[in-house]
This record gives C-alpha cells, sequence and structure tokens, in this order.
C-alpha cells in the first residue's frame, strides 16, 4: 500500500457562472450524465466529467492529475451513481472542495477513499482560476502556493474519513484491520 | 452541554467525541440485509473477503429478513433470495424467511433491537427503530457488506429537531392521521439528514403499534429518524411483547441538551387526512375526496400492520361487507401479528367482510407481493409511500386504516363515522 498524502498541493480550479459565484446544486447528472451509466472502467469516466455542465465541457481537457476543484452548495445532489465520485479520480484530480455536499454523494466519496472537504469559508477573490494553492487534509489549513497566505478556512478531514483515505477505500479499510 | 436522544445511542456505541456534524465509527447491534439487496451483499463479501468462513465478523449478531416478495413470485427474486439462503447456511447466519414477515417488524418483535441499540440493514425504513427508542437506518448494499464484515459503520452525527404535538385526537383520527399531519406540516424535506424527537401529552399515551406509524414516515419528510422517547408504558408492552426485559431501557435527551430548531404541531381539530397521489407530504382532509371512486384499498406494510391495526379494521367491518367491485387486501406485519389475529378471529371477519387475507410481510408496498394497480386505479392504501409507480401504474392515496376500512365499505373516500 502506498502512502497516501494529507498535503495536497496543485492548481485549483475556481467552478464559478457567468457572475463569478461558486456554482451551488451542481447534481450527478451535471457532474456525470446518465448517458454514460453503463461505462465500468474507472479510466474511461474522466472524459465525461462536467459533461452537462454549462461552462465546463471542457474541463477534462483543460484539466491535469494534481489539480484541485473548488464548487459551491450541495454539491453532488441527486442520484446515487458511483461515477460522479470516480470520474474526478479518474482525471487524477486530488480533491474536491465545496461549500457543502449532498449527503450520498458525501458518502460514497468516503466510502470510496477519495477526499472531498467541506469549506466553512473562503475569500474567493484572493485566488484565480487555476492557481496553486496547497490543503493540508489533517487541519484544513489552505494557502496560497506563491505568498504562503491562508486563504480559507476548511472542515479537516475527520479520523473516519482518515482512515478510509488511508487503506484506499471502505473494504480496504476492512481488511487493513 | 447535555445530548440530545440521538447523540445518547450513538455516544453509547463509539468510543469518540459525539457532536452534530461529526463523522464518527458506530458499533452496530444487529445487522439485516432483506431479500432486496441481500444477495448484492453477499456478492460484495465474496468478492472483497473471498467464500470462505470468517468474512461475518459476528453470526449471531447478523441476519437475513425476507418481506419484500415474499415467496419469490419471479425469477430473479428467488435467485437471489437463494443465494442468500445459502450463504446463511454455509455461514450460520439466522434466517428469516418469506414466511415471517416484515424486518424491521420482526426484529423488534424478537427482542433484537431495544430501546438504545443500533440497527442496520437495506431497508430505507429501518428508522422506524426510532419508535422504541432504538437508532435504526437503511443503507446501500456495500455499506451493509462493510457493517457484516466487521461489526461497524460511520454516520455524520445528525442535528436534532424537538418536534412538540400539542393538544390529542380523537375518534375517527388514529395514529396515521397525526403522522399525516406532521408530515403535511414538515414538508419532504422539512427534517432533512435531522434527528426529530417527539414530546407532547399525547405522546405519552401511544403505544407502539401508534410509535411504529409515526416513526415510519420520518423517510417521507426527509428525517434521518424519528424518536418517540421510551416511557414506562413502552417497556412494559416491548416486555409482553417479547418476553425480553431490561436492557438499556428507558432513555431521555438531556434536559439542556442543544436542538437545531422547535416546531410545535397544534392537533387541535385533526380530521381524517389522506396524502395525494404522488406525495406523501401533499396533504388534504379525506373528506375533501367523499367523490372519489376507490377500486382498491390496501391494509398492512410496515406503517400500519400491526394487530391493533388489523382489529380496529375489523371492529368497522364486522358483519359487514366490501362495497361490490372494491378488491379490499390485508397484510399482517408479521407471523406473529397473523397468528394473534387469527386466534381473536378477526381473519375470519376481515375474510367475511370480503377481504383478502395474505401471509405476512410488505404486501401492497413491495413489487408485487400482493397485486399492484392498473392504469387510472384508485387505490386507499395505509403505506407509507405513494410515489407514482411504487404501488402500480394508479393513483395510491395514503391513509388510516380505519378510513381505508370506511373506503372500502363506502365504494369511495369515506371516513370512519360515516359507517357508524
Amino acid at each position: 500500500m502506498t502512502e497516501k498524502p494529507t498535503r495536497l498541493r496543485g492548481r485549483i480550479h475556481l467552478v464559478k457562472d457567468t457572475d463569478g459565484k461558486l456554482i451551488d446544486n451542481i447534481d450527478t447528472d451535471m457532474i456525470y450524465h446518465n448517458a454514460h451509466l453503463a461505462v465500468t472502467d474507472k479510466n474511461e469516466m474522466g472524459q465525461y466529467t462536467f459533461g452537462n455542465l454549462d461552462g465546463y465541457r471542457d474541463f477534462p481537457k483543460r484539466t491535469r492529475p494534481g489539480d484541485l476543484v473548488l464548487v459551491g452548495e450541495n454539491f453532488g445532489s441527486g442520484s446515487s451513481r458511483q461515477q460522479a465520485v470516480d470520474c474526478f479520480a479518474s482525471l487524477g484530480v486530488t480533491c474536491v472542495l465545496a461549500l457543502s455536499f449532498g449527503a450520498i454523494y458525501k458518502r460514497n466519496a468516503i466510502n470510496s477513499g477519495f477526499p472531498i472537504v467541506t469549506v466553512r469559508e473562503i475569500d474567493t477573490a484572493l485566488i484565480s482560476d487555476l492557481e496553486e494553492v496547497e490543503l493540508e487534509l489533517e487541519s484544513g489549513r489552505l494557502t496560497k502556493v506563491s505568498s504562503g497566505e491562508p486563504i480559507g478556512d476548511i472542515e479537516p478531514f475527520s479520523s473516519v474519513q482518515l482512515d478510509i483515505y488511508r487503506a484506499g477505500g471502505l473494504f480496504e479499510y476492512a481488511r487493513s484491520r | 452541554m447535555g445530548k440530545t436522544l440521538v447523540e445518547k445511542i450513538l455516544a453509547a456505541h463509539t468510543s469518540e467525541e459525539v457532536a452534530p456534524g461529526k463523522i464518527v465509527w458506530i458499533e452496530i447491534d444487529v445487522r439485516t440485509a432483506r431479500d432486496f439487496g441481500g444477495a448484492n451483499v453477499v456478492q460484495n463479501l465474496e468478492r472483497e473477503f473471498g467464500t470462505g468462513a470468517g468474512s461475518v465478523t459476528d453470526t449471531a449478531k447478523t441476519f437475513f429478513t425476507f418481506d419484500c416478495v415474499a415467496p419469490a413470485n419471479n425469477i430473479p427474486y428467488a435467485n437471489n433470495q437463494h443465494i442468500c439462503r445459502l450463504f446463511a447456511r454455509e455461514h450460520g447466519i439466522g434466517m428469516y424467511d418469506v414466511d415471517s414477515g416484515i424486518g424491521s417488524h420482526v426484529v423488534v418483535e424478537e427482542g433484537l433491537a431495544r430501546p438504545g441499540t443500533t440497527v442496520v440493514g437495506t431497508d430505507s425504513h429501518l428508522n422506524i427503530m426510532g419508535s422504541i427508542g432504538a437508532f435504526g437506518q437503511g443503507m446501500g448494499d456495500m455499506d451493509i457488506a462493510f457493517v457484516w464484515a466487521t461489526g461497524k459503520t460511520w454516520f455524520e452525527v445528525p442535528g436534532s429537531i424537538k418536534l412538540i404535538l400539542k393538544g390529542d385526537y380523537s375518534f375517527p383520527c388514529q395514529a396515521k392521521d397525526l403522522t399525516l399531519k406532521v408530515v403535511g406540516e414538515m414538508g419532504a424535506s422539512g427534517a432533512l439528514g435531522s434527528s426529530v424527537e417527539v414530546y407532547g401529552d399525547v405522546v405519552g399515551g401511544m403505544k407502539l403499534h401508534e410509535r411504529i406509524t409515526l416513526a415510519s414516515m420520518g423517510t417521507e419528510m426527509g428525517a434521518i429518524i424519528v424518536l418517540v422517547p421510551p416511557d414506562a408504558l413502552l417497556m412494559e408492552e416491548l416486555g409482553e411483547l417479547t418476553g425480553v426485559t431490561g436492557g438499556n431501557g428507558i432513555l431521555s435527551a438531556d434536559a439542556d441538551a442543544d436542538y437545531t430548531k422547535t416546531i410545535e404541531i397544534d392537533l387541535a381539530g385533526l380530521v381524517p387526512l389522506v396524502s395525494q397521489p404522488g406525495a406523501p407530504h401533499d396533504v388534504a382532509p379525506a373528506a375533501d375526496f367523499s367523490d372519489t371512486k376507490v377500486d382498491s384499498i390496501f391494509i398492512g406494510s410496515c406503517t400500519n400492520g400491526r394487530y391493533e391495526d388489523l382489529a380496529s379494521v375489523a371492529e368497522m367491518v364486522k358483519g359487514r361487507k366490501v362495497s361490490k367491485g372494491v378488491m379490499a387486501k390485508v397484510t399482517p406485519a408479521t407471523r406473529n401479528v397473523y397468528r394473534r389475529c387469527l386466534k381473536e378471529g378477526i381473519v375470519e371477519t376481515l375474510f367475511d367482510a370480503g377481504f383478502i387475507v395474505s401471509h405476512s410481510g410488505c404486501g401492497g408496498c413491495a413489487s408485487g407481493q400482493l397485486g399492484m394497480t392498473g392504469k387510472s386505479e384508485v387505490q386507499v392504501s395505509t403505506s407509507n409511500r405513494n410515489f407514482k409507480g411504487k404501488q402500480g401504474d394508479g393513483r395510491t392515496f395514503l391513509a388510516s386504516p380505519a378510513t381505508a376500512a370506511a373506503s372500502a365499505l363506502l365504494g369511495r373516500i369515506g371516513t370512519a363515522d360515516e359507517v357508524l
């Protein structure tokens, strides 16, 4: 088992609408449209990410491994499809930061060992799209790499989330015990 | 800071600190899977942990409860049930087979689920455990496989809403009318992600079957669970029902517990209610629909399939006949309820009035155990959900057993006071 990093450094995508506000209520059909539900190979899922979200259809092309993604309230509401979590992992996205998550999405992400964090407060004026940031999962510290200045207050990983993340998923966690 | 009821139950099952919003590992006392999802649980376990012994951590706490399609009336369900049976035999897991009845009721009757315990399974109405002051939760098949393998799972500790019921209700209203009133006032997402604790003088007089009715519709207002605090009356009734006494006993929230909000609902002037087809929270007086002709009636489900529910129907229809052209169906919740109804002549009374009385289970609420509705068919059902397509192509009104019985006699939607 490779050690999972608890300090993530990478470019952050600010998923905003045309008014410059973080987009709320992005549902699982906008994240990963039901037209592609038959896809079971994780490697193929990335190309469909945000395929149904206005202004973000080219998201997979603009994304590279190590990137982080920042979105608004109630991210991932709707169906229980696991692909809506897996598609980000498929692209190499290391973490999704949201103002809040849909309950099922949260459960699916934590169970699959994919890092998601809830943003208590953030000043998006302090950062530009694709700017490099650093996130410490255990402390919730989010900083701008260029200046080292803190840009938001993030809810740290809970011990449960950390356990499952370190193991690489719920069943891996069960086997590791 | 004091603790709410859900915080107390969860705190007793973890070594971690429990506070709303915090995610904690929770030990699970009773671990179930029903015939819906059960085969997937087996598949997950065998894929992840191999087919040998030892994939289930504590077989004495682990049970299959078949209630959806009992017995199986299609090949996929028959196959899935038998996958579970074979797995149960091999691993020594408890089996409540197709003769047993609704799993969430069986674990209460068997004394497995007790006040203060934690229960999970593949039934989205397992939060019915709130009726005895236990924590129950329905989950997906991967989550349940993990619980079977490890004995625990994680929960985000929910915030709690304090619901105070003012006043009381009386004939022709039943606990279902109170429940529909609450669901209507709260709305489909009024308690989203929350634990709801119910208080008020009326609660003190509520018997187990009434608490079950109220707790069973928490899901329909988005609640994680509706907890009815156990009292001496309930403990006595549980003792008689299960033969098990003691245990964690009477639980209560601390006086200085922190609630996200307090909601008061006044029961004054309560009348028999129905949920209109398609939405359990779309509630209106039953009397508003007295012109609506009824084609079929279903009495049963985890919401209204207890002995007292069926007895109240029998009392109304004794010596009478179901209206010509109405198909009336009754399903006792469990084998235990069925036996009591047989012994006390309730089955005979219902039969003579023209009801179809089936063996125990989820009945008309699940995939066609007891038939489904056809297009434009109007059904009055005592179940908890009437989403489009759930019970067939027809239109389903939700109502109390008394309202359903009156509608059966009248051939249209009607209330118990009309058939006195």
